[in-house]
Order: C-alpha cells, then structure tokens, then sequence
C-alpha cells in the first residue's frame, strides 16, 4: 500500500477512510482530525487553559501529546485509583510522559487523599467496578479543573468509546443518557466544561499514534474491566465495521448530528433538578452525591 | 508459523479482527497487505480498552 498523501511506502491503513499513511502523513492526520474537531464543535477557545485527563493508556497519551503539538497550554491529570499493579503501572507511563516533554502532570491518588480504593469501594457500594471507577474519575476531574482554574477538561473518549456508548443507549433506549451524549459538555454551575477532541479518531489510530511516534502507554486492560459490556459492543461494532468500514462513524456522526438535537431536552430537564451536594459542594440530582455516598460506604471520605 | 505470510491472512488465520489490532513486524507497523518474511518477529496488539468512561 502507498501513502495517500505523499504516495511513500503506508505502514498504516485506516480502512473507513479508504486510505493509508506513511508514519510522518499518519501523524499528521491525527493532529488535523484533532484539529478539526477542536474547531468544528468550537471546543477550546484560544489562550484557554486544558486540563487532560491522563490514565496511562493510549488514547489520553495520544491526546496529551497532540494538543501539546497543537500548541494548547495543557497540563495533564492523573488519578490513583489504587487497583494494585495496574494503578502503579499506569501512572509511571503518565509520568514519564510528562517528563518527556516537560508538561505539567497534577496527581489525585483515591487511597492516599479519600481513604478508599475502587476494588473497595465496588464492594462496598455493591457496584460494578467499572461504575465506581467511572462515577470516582468524573467527580475527581471535575473537582481538579474547578480547583486549579482550568477552562476545560479534555477527556481521550475516541471514536470506538463513543460510539459503543451511543450502542448501549440506543439498546436500552435510554433517552437521558442520549439527551447527554455529546463532544461537548458545556460548563455551569459547578461543573466544569468537559470536551472529547479524540471522537473522530479510531482506538486502532491512537495506538497506531503512540507506536509511531514512541510513545509508551500501558497496553494491558484493566484487570476490572474484563468482559465487560462495554468492550462486548466494541467487538460487536468492530464486527460490523470489518465487513462494512465506515459503520462505525456513520453511526455516531449520523445520531450527533441529526438525532441529538431531538432528545437534547431529555438532558436540559435533569440539568434543572440540580443542586449542591451538602458534604462536596458537586452538582447533584439526588440528597448527597454519587462521590459522597461511594466514600462513605468504602470507609473513605469524600 | 512459516513464512512468507501476508498480515491479512496470518490474522485470519488467528481469527483475529483486524479492526481490533496492530500488527508490528520486527518493531515496524505494517499494512494488512504487507508479507512477513521467514524470522520476523512478529507482534499483534489489540487496541480495545473499555472500562469506566
């Protein structure tokens, strides 16, 4: 296969766009999708200050380094999460990193600073741990970008994330979370405005992006996350995409773009039953915060 | 295996999809066209991470 921009030897194919690239035409795809996306959906505004949101893994890594090259003023933010040897092991990726390009990486550890950790926490709270992991990491940004005055926090959700998330919503019909699903998080009252410039980028590139361009990231899953539903709809919709390319982005553009709007009402209406949580301060639908009540059941505190 | 082996056929032959890996041949990405030579070592990484979002 030949590069389709400079017509050199292709070390990667990217089958949905019919194309391939040499390595230095790959990078620079990423970056102009990233790009792309930044302006379309007008995601950061010029001189704002970009807290990302770092796991070790590939795809925050890939985005750290892209809107680094971009030349946004972004520090990165990595949260402990105490899972034994995965936790110790991602954050040394995400803190090599940083060093690497001499970024700023601002730590949250949840056994160190809230008393607890998620394999805890999950059996505590009786939740997957996928869930308590999520609901931890989604306060824990929010809390860090409004605590260091950042503008924007930017998450390293890519194309394959997004677009199994909208699968599972659509199978449930879940109509708030849809109402929710957008690339753009607007902020407000408590919450800080959280982006996803990676959506139009496939999880296969963001590594393709770290292999390419030396960028060491932890490849092992999450010892948690393991046959969970979620990556059971990634492989459903990595099913489809092999037999028809594309699938995939036509399935999220086409919902973002045309049924969005429809049920963005669904979203609007929760929004109004918010009020501060009485023990953090955080937005909340119910008496105390999800946050809150994980920690008191772990015997942490929040 | 024994080579030569092109990469679309080494990953059917592993029932691997090919949307859900890399395939590194002696440190290098390649195409799913590329053959893979006798001694090559070769890596296939899969890409898919779920987990809490």
């Amino acid at each position: 296969m030949r590069c389709r921009s400079c017509r050199g030897p292709a070390i990667i194919d990217v089958r949905r766009h019919n194309a391939a690239f040499c390595a230095t035409c790959f990078t620079k795809h990423c970056r102009d999708q990233v790009s792309r996306t930044i302006d379309s959906y007008r995601m950061i505004d010029t001189g704002q200050k970009v807290l990302v949101a770092v796991s070790g893994g590939k795809d925050s890594v890939a985005l750290w380094d892209i809107l680094l090259d971009l030349g946004y003023d972004v520090d990165g933010l990595y949260i402990g999460l105490g899972i034994g040897d995965y936790s110790d092991e991602s954050g040394r990726y995400a803190r090599d990193y940083a060093r690497s390009r001499g970024a700023t990486l601002v730590e949250v550890a949840l056994p160190s600073d809230y008393g607890f950790d998620i394999p805890t926490g999950s059996r505590a709270a009786k939740r997957a741990p996928c869930s308590a992991c999520g609901l931890s990491k989604r306060h824990l940004f929010n809390k860090a970008a409004l605590d260091g005055g950042y503008d924007v926090v930017a998450t390293g959700h890519n194309l394959d994330d997004e677009a199994a998330v909208l699968f599972g919503n659509v199978l449930r019909w879940d109509l708030a979370y849809l109402g929710r699903q957008s690339p753009v998080l607007p902020g407000g009252e408590g919450f800080a405005r959280k982006v996803k410039p990676l959506v139009r980028v496939g999880e296969r590139e963001t590594a393709a992006y770290c292999v390419i361009k030396g960028i060491d990231y932890i490849v092992d899953e999450c010892p948690m996350a393991a046959g969970n539903r979620h990556i059971g709809y990634k492989e459903a919709l990595n099913a489809i995409e092999a037999v028809s390319p594309g699938t995939k982005s036509a399935f999220l553009f086409g919902f973002l773009e045309r049924v969005a709007p429809l049920v963005a009402a669904t979203a609007e209406e929760e929004r109004e039953g918010l009020h501060p949580c009485p023990e953090c301060g955080s937005p909340t639908v119910s008496d105390v915060c999800a946050f809150c009540k994980l920690a008191a059941r772990a015997g942490g505190a929040a | 295996m024994a080579g030569p082996l092109r990469v679309a056929a080494l990953l059917e032959h592993l029932d691997v999809n090919r949307e859900s890996v890399l395939v590194i041949v002696d440190g290098t990405l390649v195409t799913g066209d590329a053959t893979i030579a006798e001694g090559s070592t070769v890596e296939v990484r899969p890409v898919i991470s779920g987990g809490a979002l």
